[in-house]
């Protein structure tokens, strides 16, 4: 199956080269639309459903005018109900179709996780290789909004941990607009993370870009001194702290996850054989945490590689408070990057 | 430089040294230095015969130090690094030695030492807390058999100069400065002073580049790795030329500081081990821009060329009478030296160079001031 995704996708990108090297200033929001409206154009099984994703223009406004361009049939608003509409989208997955499932956040995706977890995931396994299901589920993730605990959670390591699923959380603008046709083309179930702060990221994009692969991570910034590993909404932070030692002396490489399940080791074991130190910056808990897994893979494979005990920067093991200086506080932010990064290089 | 020869030892085991004591004399590519104890403590162990060549970072002594609870296996003094700066954290006080005395080092020290043959335990760490690191490691490695004849002085310079000029865009600026006013304060100043203790115009024109770079930072510091990064201090180099040919430039620390009488001694003393080979390896590392002067070899201008990394060098030339105009329009004979600059385009321009050499002149228009 791994290979069928990087194929596909390999095979769009390099149609997508060369042809046309205008770019175009867009949003992360907008680039996620343009996703979905290429998708649904070019495959008439492809449809976008979930909690006020039609007339309200979904909740973070991803397909707003879709509706209008699609219909009701393909653009279709659901009842409050998680584990109904996640399952119907299953359902349909199995069915023929090629459903995008919208989930308002990770939070909600809890209500749905029997859907996920012992449908979804499993089905191929428990029908002995019979049954796909091609579904994707976009959803929310992460702080740094106000919208209190029970919206602004980061649970991808749930999911991450979960075998039969594929698990991707676009950072860039190139990601926002290639994954999806990727992850359609894909006969696994695949859950994308979208970071609630990624949506107004700006920047250029160009004309042509196209699908990307959803397996390998991506080196956003190459370094010799430490590598520190992130993703999601942390990307922007982990950049800012890496521009901020570099003023220091200090030369970070930095590695975008890009697929959090499968975890790209090869591209993290390299970058720490070279840079001999590892800081992984991630917005869940500590305890159990992403963070965690890729520490304890650093330390399996490369041990004989490493300079310094590996460092986390994680979320404080609080629900996300609601107050902007205490949310602020619990979340990894680049100054405590920068306080990790000086404590494994002995510097400070 | 990354090796060196230990030339004598200036202590002996049971002697006890303080922090800053010299005790040893070792000899670079540059010269005859003087090694300083980085510990307080009672010599243990003398670890290197005079004679032999060894590398930049060797455990040269092991000290006992005197802190209560302190293990013997304390910090050794080691042949001084060249440029890099010590941890801004210092080691713990144990050194590298841990939790039931075993050596704390990183997985890719332990792997490397174990390639390279080389002993944890005579390490130390500069890790965090303190834990002996790779670097360390490479640092006290054997030299790799070499048969090459080590580098002489002249090696030395030709290899620093030809890479300033293959490397650094220099621009060279010259202006002409009246040293009427500071040539009678100078007189002033040394009247009721006794022979040792006189300030030489060549002190003044230090300080006066000192004076002048605490508002141009951009020619204090080193060019490294494709950018301009500000010297820690103002560490003025004070070319020297050696009666045996050749020359150093060691680091007057912070002479931007402090007043001109207490940094008299300083300066004297720095030339007078720069001529008899007794400089200290922080003097020869350390110079964030470097003043020249050929006054006395009787050339007006000096054209000089940057000491990599730095990224500025100011030269004077001979003090000579000139003819010059003077405030009330007549003609009057002065004193008069032709300062330059030149310094590296990447880092700055003509204009800025401009400026900087016009406040150099202000102060030494106002002497009293440095």
């Amino acid at each position: 199956m791994g290979a069928r995704c990087r194929a596909d996708a390999r095979c769009v990108y390099a149609l997508g080269t060369g042809v046309n090297d205008s770019a175009i200033q867009t949003t992360y929001r907008e680039a996620l639309r343009s996703a979905l409206r290429e998708a649904m154009r070019a495959d008439p099984r492809v449809f976008l459903m979930g909690e006020d994703v039609g007339r309200y223009g979904g909740s973070y406004a991803v397909s707003l005018g879709l509706l209008e361009e699609f219909g009701p049939e393909r653009i279709r608003d659901t009842p409050l109900s998680e584990s109904a509409f996640t399952g119907a989208g299953i359902g349909a997955a199995l069915g023929g179709m090629r459903p995008i499932v919208e989930i308002m956040t990770v939070n909600f995706s809890l209500l749905a996780l029997d859907q996920i977890l012992n449908n979804a995931a499993t089905i191929r396994h428990m029908s002995g290789g019979q049954f796909s299901v091609p579904l994707v589920i976009r959803m929310a993730t992460g702080a740094g909004r106000q919208l209190a605990a029970q919206h602004s959670h980061s649970l991808e390591n749930w999911y991450a941990h979960i075998p039969g699923l594929r698990v991707v959380a676009p950072a860039t603008l190139a990601d926002a607009r290639g994954m999806l046709p990727t992850a359609l083309a894909c006969p696994d179930p695949v859950v994308m993370f979208e970071h609630a702060t990624l949506y107004n990221l700006e920047g250029a994009l160009p004309a042509d870009s196209g699908a990307v692969d959803i397996e390998r991570a991506a080196i956003r910034r190459s370094g010799k001194d430490v590598t520190l590993v992130t993703y999601g909404g942390s990307l922007p932070k982990t950049l800012a702290a890496a521009d901020a030692l570099a003023a220091d002396g200090i030369d970070c490489e930095v590695i975008d996850l890009r697929s959090l399940r499968p975890i790209d080791d090869a591209t993290i074991i390299a970058s720490v054989a070279r840079t001999r130190r590892i800081v992984v910056v991630d917005e869940g808990w500590r305890s159990g945490s992403l963070a965690g897994e890729i520490v304890t893979r650093v330390v399996e494979q490369a041990f004989y590689d490493l300079d310094a005990a590996p460092a986390r920067v994680c979320s404080e093991e609080v629900p996300i408070p609601y107050a902007k200086h205490l949310e602020e506080a619990a979340l990894p932010q680049p100054a405590k990057i920068v306080a990790a990064v000086h404590a494994v290089m002995n510097r400070g | 430089m990354d090796e060196a020869t230990l030339v004598e030892w200036r202590v002996k085991p049971g002697d006890r040294v303080e922090r800053g004591d010299i005790v040893a004399a070792i000899e670079t590519s540059k010269g005859v230095i003087d090694i300083e104890s980085f510990d307080s403590g009672i010599v243990d162990a003398l670890l290197i015969e005079p004679g032999v060549k060894i590398p930049v970072g060797t455990a040269l002594a092991r000290i006992r130090s005197d802190a209560p609870g302190t293990p013997a296996h304390s910090t050794p003094p080691a042949a001084p690094a060249p440029a890099p700066p010590a941890p801004a954290t210092p080691p713990s006080p144990a050194g590298a030695a841990g939790r039931e005395g075993r050596v704390r080092a990183s997985p890719a020290a332990r792997r490397h030492a174990a390639e390279l043959g080389v002993d944890l335990a005579r390490l130390h760490g500069t890790g965090p807390h303190g834990v002996i690191t790779i670097e360390d490691v490479a640092r006290a490695a054997p030299p790799a058999r070499s048969t090459a004849p080590p580098p002489d002085m002249r090696a030395t310079i030709a290899a620093a100069m030809t890479r300033a000029k293959r490397e650094i865009p220099h621009y060279y600026l010259a202006t002409g400065v009246d040293l009427h006013k500071a040539t009678l304060w100078l007189a002033e100043y040394n009247r009721e002073r006794p022979v040792t203790g006189r300030v030489l115009m060549g002190l003044l024109f230090v300080r006066a580049v000192a004076k002048a770079l605490t508002g141009f930072a951009d020619f204090n510091g080193f060019y490294k790795d494709g950018a301009f990064v500000p010297g820690p201090g103002i560490h003025v180099g004070v070319a020297v030329a050696l009666r045996g040919g050749g020359l150093v430039a060691p680091a007057l620390h912070d002479a931007d500081g402090n007043t001109l009488d207490a940094q008299r001694p300083a300066f004297q003393d720095l030339v007078t081990r720069a001529r008899s080979g007794h400089l200290r390896a922080s003097e020869m590392a350390d110079a964030t821009i470097t003043v020249t002067s050929l006054g006395e070899r009787g050339v007006d201008t000096v054209f000089p060329v940057i000491h990599p990394p730095q990224v500025a060098i100011v030269g004077f030339g001979r003090v000579a009478q000139k003819p010059v105009v003077t405030a009330d329009g007549g003609i009057a004979a002065h004193p008069v030296v032709q300062v330059s600059l030149a310094a590296d385009h990447r880092v700055s321009d003509g204009h800025r160079g401009g400026l900087f050499l016009a406040a150099i002149e202000r102060w030494l228009q106002t002497p009293e001031q440095l």
